[in-house]
């Protein structure tokens, strides 16, 4: 018997007979008796025993980052996740819980939401935030959606800096609703008077950090909307979206004690200015009171969205990534004033320690020009993927290959808390024996 | 008396922190620029034991299926394995980079290929793809796949999507952003697809899809559903089925046998991945042979005996970040290598049973909309009980005093007073006696004293919450008391 299926034949025999049928098979009679019960190919069933031990024999197949030193980024980091985050958040009433469509019993979750969504704020000094979609791309082209909505324009700007995958999303959300999408440079970047949003990255997909302020201007200044995608973790340093007037700021919440799971489950932390509030997608926590004057939190302004206003929604989101949510405000608290601050400094200063001794190692250089955060692009002496490969005797991962046509042999490096000098070191070693071809 | 709900920011105390770092230890290098630099951090400073009281805190005032029955129809609440949990959390699935070369991930994208081919097989179409990361998510890349796939055979003007009037508000919403219109057909008596409304939407020739639930919302299984398949097939349209009720088919009946094109499945709900308060969940699709080089990009493939992601031939393009909510995919393995077939088969089986046992039992007391057996949910509508001034807003809200999580109320939307009941599998016909009696109960007060549903629950954190006044005023973030 399956310990998740506790039904034994006598409860079954008493249910049919309260039914009134004979057999649990004649409560299919609506399916037609050709397409009934069909073979099913599928793996013999395995005891919890024997399936652990599958489990960990594919487990043990991935180079995981305890193992494995990291110094691959590009839109998921490896960085330190305190213990106190996911003992709380895997909390069987946060865990097993639906969407709070029942306040009353759902106030922990609620409460959770409503503190992310007070700490995304804070973080990224912006107005209002949402519980959260799906993950950084997903929210960066919900974004672009919102824009379009506000200015009731249809075409939006992107500097050819963000993250290519973001763009990705941006064009498979942008195209079916007719909107066109314009990759352009920073030097030149404004809006338009046909330009719902201009849409930046920062630090970008290369590391580096945008001049936000003439961009921002460049883009008010034409009606457009202003468009931000940044990293958390750099928040605890840099200048935040709203300090330049970013009408809706965007980003990937993995960085805030989330594990890389090979891509998700993520959650994109969404906020904008309160004017804008009423084009914002998916769910929102608001405080309120019950009829003895007790404060409350509930799902509110709902009729942005789809249960409600159908095919007029704001977007057909309905799941907000809740529980991810809750694990970024619990590691934000857990961080704190101090601790963002200090996350923020050791990526700075340990990337900027690799960045300048690979800049050393002969045949090796260090994309210039501007200043980075916690990653970088390093021109290679020979192909980043030879390179990655003879990294792997000393347990490291090396950075992502973003070798173009323009930029060959381009390797963009990643560098966080999490890695250690003597990491950072056998790194650098490794290059240097990569570039002998070894 | 300590406030133990007071927000973070009010806890902040200057100097108090809540986790250690390490020491730089390398060179500190110049920071940059000030033009570029914040000039302060407003987050809280609290110590990690109240961080840990403050969230324990609100745990408890939260629901979960672990805390006990939640008979949510449509949500299918059933237990969450703690295996599963176990699972996701080993080093080598959650600690692992997703763009990781292939060489250094072959057991994740083993899984992966395993999962695919286990859910195609259950769906009984061509290919899986995982990359959705949500039921609503899956609903837009299947639509995104059937726009493509009209493109390519030249009828990228078709623009009208046809949904029951019973759908998901997913449904309709995930249409529009594929650039869509919709026409919403209505039930006949028996609570299946009008079929005359259905032949007069799609007579223009401009239908692009069906989108259809089964079981529909309603916890029916549409007895027309292979002659309405043919005839949208007939008309130049794909069906796009809606699993979100896959619980009640597992292992009873391929949809793609049925002449589905492309089906979604919630693994957050069938696969049993935890629903987390809202999220995340997991939308994998399958789809038709034709459909398949039009999925979104990755999928994983198996050549010469090795695992890779690929991008198909006409693929739409990218709609998340990586390649799915891989945590979840690691549950939803799990829960299949578990049951193995004729665990599938039990699992919807009793799924059916449990659902169809309620319906017995509370019938004649709280009203069907529909006469027939039910799959694995059932859909009462109480409308009697308005005699007594009583809504099924109040019924829900008293089932809390019971002790119970509360079934769906005003869903599906074209049923009077709704409450959608969905049991599932995994609880006990204990627990059902216990849910019944606590219903018959609540009837027995909707005569004799309505206002004791008018005021409940009783016993919660809190009462029913002013919602126009959340609306009204928002206040959706901590600020500084003035």
């Amino acid at each position: 018997m399956i310990p998740y299926l506790p039904t034994t034949e006598s409860d079954r025999q008493a249910m049919l007979g309260a039914i009134g049928v004979k057999s649990v098979d004649d409560l299919f009679a609506d399916i037609p008796k050709e397409f009934r019960d069909p073979a099913l190919n599928l793996p013999a069933p395995l005891s919890e025993l024997e399936l652990k031990r599958e489990l960990q024999r594919k487990a043990a197949k991935n180079a995981n980052g305890d193992e494995w030193a990291y110094f691959l980024g590009a839109g998921s980091y490896r960085h330190f996740i305190p213990s106190v985050v996911w003992n709380l958040v895997k909390r069987s009433e946060f865990l097993t819980a639906y969407t709070p469509y029942q306040p009353e019993i759902s106030q922990g979750v609620l409460q959770a939401s409503y503190e992310f969504q007070s700490l995304c704020c804070q973080l990224l000094n912006m107005e209002v935030a949402n519980l959260g979609m799906y993950d950084g791309a997903t929210a960066f082209a919900e974004a672009a959606l919102m824009a379009c909505r506000l200015t009731k324009r249809s075409a939006v700007r992107a500097l050819s800096t963000v993250s290519p995958r973001y763009i990705e999303v941006l064009r498979t959300y942008a195209v079916p609703q007719g909107i066109s999408v314009e990759i352009v440079e920073a030097e030149t970047a404004r809006g338009g008077p046909e330009v719902a949003c201009l849409m930046v990255q920062s630090p970008n997909f290369h590391g580096q950090i945008e001049e936000m302020e003439r961009l921002a201007k460049a883009t008010h200044g034409e009606g457009s909307l202003f468009v931000v995608s940044t990293d958390p973790i750099a928040m605890g340093l840099l200048r935040p979206p709203g300090d330049y007037g970013a009408d809706i700021a965007v980003a990937e919440g993995q960085s805030l004690g989330v594990p890389m799971s090979f891509g998700g489950p993520y959650v994109g932390i969404f906020t904008c200015k309160s004017a804008h509030l009423r084009q914002m997608p998916g769910r929102i926590v608001g405080k309120t009171v019950d009829g003895k004057g007790t404060t409350g939190y509930v799902l509110t302004l709902q009729t942005r969205e789809q249960h409600i206003r159908r095919e007029r929604a704001t977007s057909n989101i309905c799941t907000s990534e809740t529980l991810i949510a809750i694990a970024n405000a619990v590691y934000m608290a857990a961080l704190g004033k101090w601790g963002m601050r200090r996350v923020a400094e050791l990526c700075y200063h340990k990337a900027h320690y690799a960045a300048s001794q690979i800049a050393q190692i002969p045949g090796y250089a260090v994309a210039s020009g501007g200043v980075f955060f916690k990653e970088f692009v390093v021109r290679c002496p020979v192909s980043p993927s030879e390179i990655n490969k003879s990294l792997r005797a000393r347990k490291i991962v090396g950075g992502l290959d973003i070798s173009s046509g323009r930029a060959p042999n381009s390797m963009l490096v990643c560098v966080t808390e999490v890695n250690t000098k003597g990491e950072i070191d056998s790194l650098v070693e490794g290059l240097r024996e990569a570039a002998h071809g070894r | 008396m300590e406030d133990k709900r007071r927000l973070l920011m009010d806890r902040s105390q200057p100097g108090r922190r809540g986790t250690t770092l390490p020491l730089c230890d390398v060179p500190e290098s110049a920071l940059p620029n000030a033009r570029h630099l914040r000039d302060n951090l407003p987050m809280p400073e609290v110590s990690e034991p109240e961080i840990v009281r403050y969230f324990t805190h609100l745990s408890q005032l939260n629901y979960g299926v672990d805390t006990g029955f939640y008979p949510l129809g449509s949500c299918t609440m059933k237990y969450n394995p703690k295996l599963h949990e176990d699972a996701a959390s080993l080093p080598g699935f959650a600690n692992i980079h997703p763009l990781l070369e292939g060489d250094l991930s072959q057991g994740a994208l083993q899984l992966m290929h395993e999962l695919q081919q286990a859910l195609a097989e259950i769906a009984g179409l061509h290919r899986c793809s995982l990359p959705p990361v949500a039921g609503a998510h899956g609903e837009y890349a299947g639509m995104h796949v059937i726009r493509a796939a009209q493109i390519a055979r030249g009828q990228g003007h078709r623009k009208t999507v046809i949904i029951p009037d019973s759908a998901h508000g997913t449904n309709p919403a995930t249409a529009a952003m594929c650039g869509f219109q919709v026409a919403s057909v209505p039930a006949d008596g028996d609570g299946n697809m009008d079929l005359g409304k259905l032949r007069e939407a799609l007579a223009g020739g401009d239908v692009v899809a069906l989108m259809i639930t089964l079981p529909s919302t309603l916890g029916l299984f549409d007895r027309n559903i292979v002659e309405i398949c043919r005839i949208v097939h007939a008309a130049g349209g794909y069906v796009y089925g809606d699993g979100a009720n896959l619980n009640a088919l597992l292992g009873r009946v391929k949809m793609g046998q049925l002449g589905f094109d492309v089906v979604h499945m919630n693994l957050h709900k069938t696969f049993t991945t935890p629903h987390g308060g809202g999220g995340p969940g997991s939308g994998a699709i399958s789809v038709s042979r034709e459909l398949a080089s039009f999925c979104a990009t990755p999928v994983v493939t198996f050549r010469n005996g090795r695992y890779q992601l690929e991008t198909p031939d006409k693929s739409f393009g990218r709609i998340s970040t990586f390649h799915g909510n891989f945590g979840n995919l690691v549950r939803a393995y799990c829960y299949v290598r578990m049951l193995g077939a004729a665990g599938l088969r039990e699992v919807s089986g009793n799924a059916v049973l449990h659902a169809n046992y309620i319906q017995a039992k509370l019938k004649k007391t709280f009203g069907l909309a529909y006469q027939r057996h039910c799959m694995h949910e059932v859909v009462f509508s109480p409308t009697h009980f308005k005699k007594h001034g009583v809504r099924s807003l109040d019924v829900a809200k008293r089932l809390i005093d019971y002790g119970y999580h509360p079934p769906t109320m005003y869903f599906p939307l074209v049923v009077e007073e709704a409450l959608m009941v969905e049991p599932t599998e995994t609880e006990t016909k204990e627990t059902l006696d216990s849910f019944i009696e606590a219903m018959e109960k609540i009837a027995d007060e909707v005569r004799t004293s309505p206002q004791v549903l008018h005021d409940a629950p009783h016993n919660s954190p809190v009462g029913r919450l002013d919602e126009a006044r959340a609306a009204r005023q928002p206040d959706l973030r901590w600020r500084k008391a003035v």
